[in-house]
């Protein structure tokens, strides 16, 4: 985990209000995880003050870049959209824990479902579970026809099915329609109402879910992001989104 | 001796800088980006007898140039924060504040005789205004005769000197102040946060799980400087200040106003540096006013030229 002052090199509205931004930083590497996630300062004021967590969606580690795709909607993200490359741009990273890919093995296979601004993270892990030989599929839930990104780039690694709830894109309806649980895991990002639907799926190996939540320092510190854990008996027993999450194996913690 | 050496009560401290309680652990996730041998104190997580869970999430909500939170007092409880978390501090030279919270008189009590004993902490920051917890907290910080009280019961018991932390939410912070002075207190440490609210428009509802929560940031430094200057005309024990601090400059005017040494909360959100920064800006900060050491700078923005003349000489 660092401050990084990184440089954007460049930033585009690939869907409906849905900017990817491209980062540089020499200290950008193999380090950065997918799953993880970095804490980006808005804005060089203090207002607003807050930094944003947002999922790390593809890194190179040769070039030093790191992808991040969010949905400009309040405050700081849209005072994000608005810079051009060359400013420097303030993230905290690499933090939290990711995805358990290093469990996964040749041959495996493993089903990715991403809600909306859930599923940017996925496109890292479909490619580094790629590259240890897993076989991945899509499935991909999103509001509308104008926000839908990144199915191409999905398709490079395996199929993808895409689902609106307003039926304008793909087939009509929510992710939870589509799942043909025969995979050997099940990883997850998205909405909440979305992961408590998927929650109960059983995968063979395991389903591992990244969470959502507010918070404040992104580290650890602060406390402003826990969940209870499930069967803690105490009460007292709790996870931190940001720093022992925001991936969570199902079951783990209470969502 | 060091231009920015400050002698408190209990207090030896290498700068007069350190993290507010809550907005940096115990230290650990900060230790990750600096030592924490540099930083002048910590005042540490609010502990209570018993473990806490705290309040429900959403436990923060942004606000113009501030934020909401209410944890809810959420720690380890005082047999663990006896047996890990002061231990593991002690691997640095750095004084710990420990902010002590309760329910109950009693609690506050057994909290303080024991967590006094530790050795690596050197002062005690009596939490009477947390506003995030139903019984206790603000309850004893708003009500003058249970400030005086829980004050005197902790003084009766505590190795260190104790520090009140005082609450903004009250209508007559000098007479808070005097109270605990009163009592016995060694020193105040101001402002804790002040209770606020923001409202989600597409649910209606606010967007605390809580419903209100205490604001700091930036946004409530003008109230922060306010009290300090008004109270410390009006007592003869020295203050910590904190609110928005983020810069030398702020610090500066908290010292301006009538404060020995700061406290640094939200900002470490916002910027993890934010403590080693200031540190490392203050000394040229204090050459470009002509002061030579910090402490000069205390009440300055009140004191009558005369005093000022005899303090510097
Ligand atoms: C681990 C993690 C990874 C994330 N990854 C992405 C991503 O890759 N792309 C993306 O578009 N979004 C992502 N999000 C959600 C993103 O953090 C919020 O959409 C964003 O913080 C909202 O900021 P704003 O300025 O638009 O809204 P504002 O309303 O101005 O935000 C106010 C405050 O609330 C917080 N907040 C508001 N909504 C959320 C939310 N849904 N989750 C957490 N905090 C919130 C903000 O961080 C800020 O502190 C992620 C969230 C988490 C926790
Ligand atoms: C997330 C958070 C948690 C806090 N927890 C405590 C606490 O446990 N005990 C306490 O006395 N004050 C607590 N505070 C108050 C701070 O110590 C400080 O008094 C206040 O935030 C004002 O300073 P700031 O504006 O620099 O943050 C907390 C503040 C925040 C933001
Ligand atoms: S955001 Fe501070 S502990 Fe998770």
């Amino acid at each position: 985990m660092k401050q990084l002052k990184t440089e954007l090199v460049s930033q585009k509205e690939i869907a409906a209000s849905i900017y990817e931004a491209v980062v540089f930083h020499k200290e950008i590497d193999e380090s950065f995880q997918p799953g993880q996630f970095v804490h980006v300062k808005t804005g060089f004021g203090s207002d607003p003050l807050l930094r944003r967590p947002i999922s790390i969606c593809h890194v190179d580690p040769n070039q030093h870049e790191l992808t991040m795709i969010y949905r400009a909607e309040g405050k700081g993200t849209k005072v994000l959209a608005e810079m051009v490359p060359g400013v420097e741009v303030d993230l905290l990273g690499p933090l939290g824990n990711g995805f358990p890919i290093e469990r996964t093995m040749e041959g495996e296979t493993a089903l990715l479902v991403g809600g909306g601004i859930g599923v940017p993270p996925l496109y890292y892990l479909s490619q580094e579970l790629t590259k240890r030989g897993v076989k991945v599929k899509h499935v991909h839930g999103f509001q509308t026809s104008s926000v839908v990104f990144y199915e191409e780039k999905f398709k490079a690694y395996g199929p993808v099915t895409i689902t609106t709830a307003d039926g304008t894109y793909g087939e009509e309806g929510f992710v939870t329609n589509q799942i043909d649980m025969n995979a050997d895991y099940l990883f997850a990002c998205g909405p909440s109402p979305m992961l408590k639907a998927l929650e109960n799926y059983r995968a063979k190996k395991g389903v591992y879910l990244s969470l959502e939540q507010r918070m404040g320092c992104g580290i650890g510190a602060c406390l402003a992001c826990v969940c209870h854990v499930q069967g803690d008996e105490t009460g007292f027993a709790y996870r931190k989104v940001c720093s022992d999450g925001p991936v969570f194996q199902a079951g783990e913690v209470v969502l | 001796m060091s231009r920015l050496r400050v002698e408190l009560p209990g207090l030896d401290l290498k700068n007069p800088i350190m993290p507010a309680s809550g907005c940096f652990g115990f230290g650990k996730e900060y230790s990750q980006f600096y030592s924490l041998d540099q930083l002048g104190a910590i005042m540490v997580k609010a502990t209570t007898h018993e473990p806490r869970f705290g309040n429900p999430t959403p436990r923060v909500a942004e606000t113009t140039s501030g934020m909401l939170n209410a944890i809810g007092l959420q720690n380890p409880g005082l047999e663990r924060v006896m047996t890990e978390e002061l231990p593991w501090l002690s691997n640095y030279n750095v004084p710990i504040i420990a902010n002590v919270a309760g329910s109950t008189i009693e609690d506050y009590v057994a909290v303080a005789e024991r967590i006094s004993t530790a050795e690596n902490v050197h002062a005690l920051e009596l939490n009477i205004s947390c506003p995030n917890v139903k019984e206790g907290g603000l309850a004893f910080g708003t009500v003058p005769e249970t400030a005086f009280e829980v004050t005197k019961a902790v003084k009766d018991v505590s190795s260190v000197p104790v520090y009140v932390k005082l609450s903004p939410n009250v209508t007559d912070i000098v007479q808070m102040a005097k109270v605990v002075e009163r009592a016995g207190a060694d020193g105040l440490t101001m402002i804790n946060t002040l209770l606020g609210m923001r409202i989600d428009l597409k649910s209606g509802k606010p967007i605390l799980a809580n419903g209100a929560g205490g604001l700091s940031g930036p946004a409530i430094k003008p109230v922060a400087i306010r009290m300090i200057h008004q109270v410390s005309q009006q007592v003869n024990i020295p203050i910590i200040g904190m609110g928005g601090v983020q810069s030398a400059e702020d610090v500066i005017e908290y010292f301006l106003a009538g404060a020995s040494a700061v406290a640094v909360g939200t900002a470490n959100f916002v910027d993890p540096f934010t403590c080693p920064s200031i540190i490392d800006a203050l000394p040229a900060l204090l050459d470009e006013l002509g002061v030579h050491h910090i402490s000069e700078l205390t009440g300055r923005s009140w004191k009558k030229s005369w005093d000022l003349q005899s303090s510097s000489h």
